[in-house]
């Protein structure tokens, strides 16, 4: 090393050529280009969204067709679950944090990082043309024998795209996997682990383990089509459902791959609001595995009406109250980190707070859901819709928010505007409840899902709903003025601006290019913060 | 500063971390790898036991010695991918060489058997989608069987395919004396996709070439 040595220079600086950020390895820049993706998902499918709400303004079906409302239910359902939820957090805050909070340099294997990001655009890219043009009107869960038999749609084409972006998952899950398991730093055993790295653990567990099944389930739906044969199809000696076997032992566990990360994100957020250890450290820890193995074993509590056998409803039914334990072992254990505590009431902790209460909402309708009894009733009404919008969109998409708002210095170096934020923040909380809160009651009132039109019993739930809608994309719309404000006009961040614990917060803000200028060593556990 | 070993790349600390790392990732990948497999065979159960009759008569069709030949052909080249790999590890360059490109060998031997069962049934009238002619009481749900047969051996050759080209470039690399005893992870890990390859074979031979024939 050379006496004389420069500061090494960020990773934002570190080469400013197109090229630089197209092929990089860092994760950091690949973090980057993956926020800026699938924020552009996220307007697409929200675009999507607020075209639901406005057809959903009037009780007749006056905006568009009944077919056009499926397609448009379709590509908001398809777009925003792959295309944003499930690569959120894991693929943004994951890629950034998880080399840095284990005290890595990178990623174990930093080009297959890269080759995922790649898989994920072409399949975006592929997948949102599919929807465009010609559209898909199975719903996002592609149910047969209808959409191999009878949906006149672009559903072979939009699958194949579904499968390509599977890929980026399970690369992206195998590569977190390996790398908590072989770069961690000096000192930094596997009970020195903050709780994000442990969710980012349970989630690739998951991602790993459950993709390949939605993977090999969409391409039997493509060779379906393409060969005329039924293996999904009852008129041609198949069974249609095996395919909702198949595709809810993915896409129930996907419902972990987005709330398990959150669940890391407010974790870090409220011990650094609250400035205490985290309450439980290890039932923490081990309610994350908890989740994500029980997830795998609960599928068929999606398919209590669909004809599946009584005494297999019993068990799933059963199985899905016992993995709301672990969940509220975790809401216990934030509560009681705050309980008597400083809580300092920045933006990120008003994100934290919100998914606490959001999430414990949508977790406690998921019960109403999980009893037999009471599903038959509830099954395909806005009741669903609204249990899985509490836990996806308040649950995943506020922790997001609060993660990148959080860690926003950390990553550009920057301050943003807290009294902007905190607005935001409460608008979004705001605007959420008031947009699938009336959606609980109409769907208790009867309100089935997925049509254009409706009584006009519902006409108040709904404009309600609606109205909450442009709040809430208020609210989504702002953060994107307020942080490229920030990337200009913020002031400089220091290492640590919350004064939080943790190796993320001791590099300096935006990071070097390989993290730290010297490997760090670890001596103590996560949260070392000075207050008992 | 970078007191980095010529294999090892600048992620890692030393060339032990990269050694694990790329294990683990090949055990987990192969660890995908069985449950995409793992959705073919449990359609093939379900549909056994809706149409076991069926089932039992379709699978006739399949070739039993043809069948038996391929799994010995993939169960010997298991055995000579291991053997190269030993001899690396004891230092060998031409004998793992050798043994690399006979597994290879043998892999496109397994593929031109497999073609040729591929053509038998495509005269047979056989393969749903392509040529299919529905004779007897059970031909819609032969059709399963034939559906399921031809995805599931056409994804194994796929497997089959990939895993020649990584062996010939293994045996590339051997040759010109990229491993040795100190460094071998590539071969080793290639090595184990080559046994999953052959595992899963394992499988299908008695599911679609066995069961239920007498
Ligand atoms: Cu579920």
């Amino acid at each position: 090393m050379l006496p004389a040595e420069q500061a090494a220079p960020s990773y934002l600086t570190d080469g400013n050529t197109l090229r630089s950020w197209l092929a990089t390895h860092d994760h950091k820049r690949i973090a980057i280009l993956y926020a800026v993706s699938i924020t552009f998902f996220f307007f697409l499918g929200g675009i999507a969204a607020a075209l639901i709400r406005l057809e959903l303004a009037t009780p007749a079906g006056d905006l568009m067709s009944a077919d056009t409302y499926n397609k448009t239910f379709t590509f908001h359902g398809v777009v925003m679950v792959w295309f944003f939820l499930i690569p959120s957090i894991p693929n943004t805050l994951g890629n950034f944090l998880l080399p840095i909070m284990i005290g890595a340099r990178d990623v174990a294997f930093p080009r297959l990082n890269l080759f995922s990001w790649y898989l994920y655009v072409a399949g975006g890219i592929f997948t949102v043309a599919c929807l465009l043009l010609g559209g898909v009107d199975t719903g996002w869960t592609f149910y047969t024998p209808f959409s191999t038999m009878f949906s006149n749609s672009n559903v072979m084409l939009t699958v194949v795209g579904v499968f390509i972006v599977g890929f980026s998952s399970i690369l992206t899950g195998l590569n977190f996997i390996v790398t908590i398991h072989t770069m961690r730093t000096t000192g930094m055993t596997w009970f020195r682990l903050p709780l994000f790295v442990w969710s980012m653990y349970g989630v690739s567990l998951v991602m790993l383990l459950a993709t390949p099944v939605l993977a090999m389930t969409l391409a039997l739906i493509a060779a379906e089509r393409l060969l005329g044969v039924g293996i999904f199809d009852p008129a041609l000696g198949g069974d249609p459902l095996l395919f909702q076997h198949f595709f809810w032992f993915y896409s129930h566990p996907a419902v972990y791959i987005m709330v398990l990360p959150a669940m890391g994100v407010v974790s870090e957020l409220i011990t650094a609001g609250v400035r205490r250890r985290i309450f439980g450290y290890r039932f923490m820890v081990y309610s994350i595995i908890g989740i994500a193995v029980i997830g795998f074993l609960v599928w068929g509590h999606h398919m209590f009406v669909a004809g599946q056998s009584m005494y297999a409803s019993i068990v799933f039914s059963i199985l899905s109250f016992i993995i709301a334990v672990p969940s509220a072992i975790k809401v216990f254990n934030w509560t009681a980190t705050l309980y008597k505590g400083d809580i300092a009431f920045g933006a990120p902790m008003i994100y934290a707070l919100g998914f606490v209460g959001l999430f414990m909402l949508g977790g406690l309708t998921g019960l109403f859901l999980a009893a037999t009894a009471l599903d038959v009733n509830l099954t395909d009404t806005y009741f669903v819709v609204a249990h899985f919008h509490y836990i996806m969109v308040g649950g995943s998409v506020m922790a997001y928010l609060g993660g990148i708002h959080f860690w926003w210095p950390k990553i550009t170096g920057r301050m943003f505007s807290e009294a902007w934020a905190r607005f935001a923040a409460i608008l979004m909380f705001l605007g959420f409840n008031l947009t699938f809160f009336p959606q609980f009651l109409a769907g208790a009132e009867g309100m089935p899902r997925r049509y254009h039109q409706y009584p006009a019993e519902y006409g108040l739930l709904n404009i309600l709903s609606s109205a909450g809608a442009v709040l809430l994309a208020a609210s989504y719309l702002l953060p994107i003025g307020y942080f490229l404000w920030s990337l200009r006009f913020g002031e400089r961040a220091g290492n640590d601006p919350w004064g939080a614990e943790g190796l993320e917060w001791t590099t300096s803000s935006p990071p070097p290019t390989h993290n730290f200028e010297a490997p760090p060593v670890v001596t103590e556990g996560p949260y070392a913060y000075t207050h008992p | 500063m970078n007191a980095h070993a010529p294999h090892t790349a600048e992620q890692f600390d030393d060339a032990a971390q990269q050694r694990d790392a790329a294990t683990l990732g090949m055990w987990a990948f192969l660890a995908t790898e069985v449950l995409f497999f793992g959705v073919l065979f449990a359609a093939y159960t379900v549909c056994r036991v809706i149409w076991p009759d069926a089932f039992a008569s379709a699978s006739r069709h399949t070739d039993l010695t043809l069948g038996g030949l391929e799994t010995a052909i993939l169960l010997t080249s298991s055995f000579t991918v291991a053997l190269a790999v030993r001899d690396v590890q004891l230092g060998g360059r031409r004998l793992a060489t050798g043994l690399l490109c006979g597994t290879a060998v043998l892999g496109l031997v397994f593929l031109a058997i497999h073609g040729f069962e591929y053509y038998h049934d495509y005269k047979a009238a056989v393969i749903p989608g392509i040529r299919y002619e529905e004779v007897g009481g059970f031909a819609a749900q032969e059709r399963l069987f034939f559906f399921l047969y031809y995805v599931t051996t056409g994804f194994h050759a796929l497997h089959v395919s990939v895993g020649v080209v990584v062996l010939l470039t293994m045996a590339l690399r051997t040759h010109r004396a990229a491993f040795g005893p100190g460094y071998h992870t590539p071969l080793e890990v290639s090595a184990l996709y080559w046994h999953l390859v052959d595992i899963v074979w394992i499988f299908v031979f008695p599911l679609y070439y066995q069961v239920g024939r007498a």
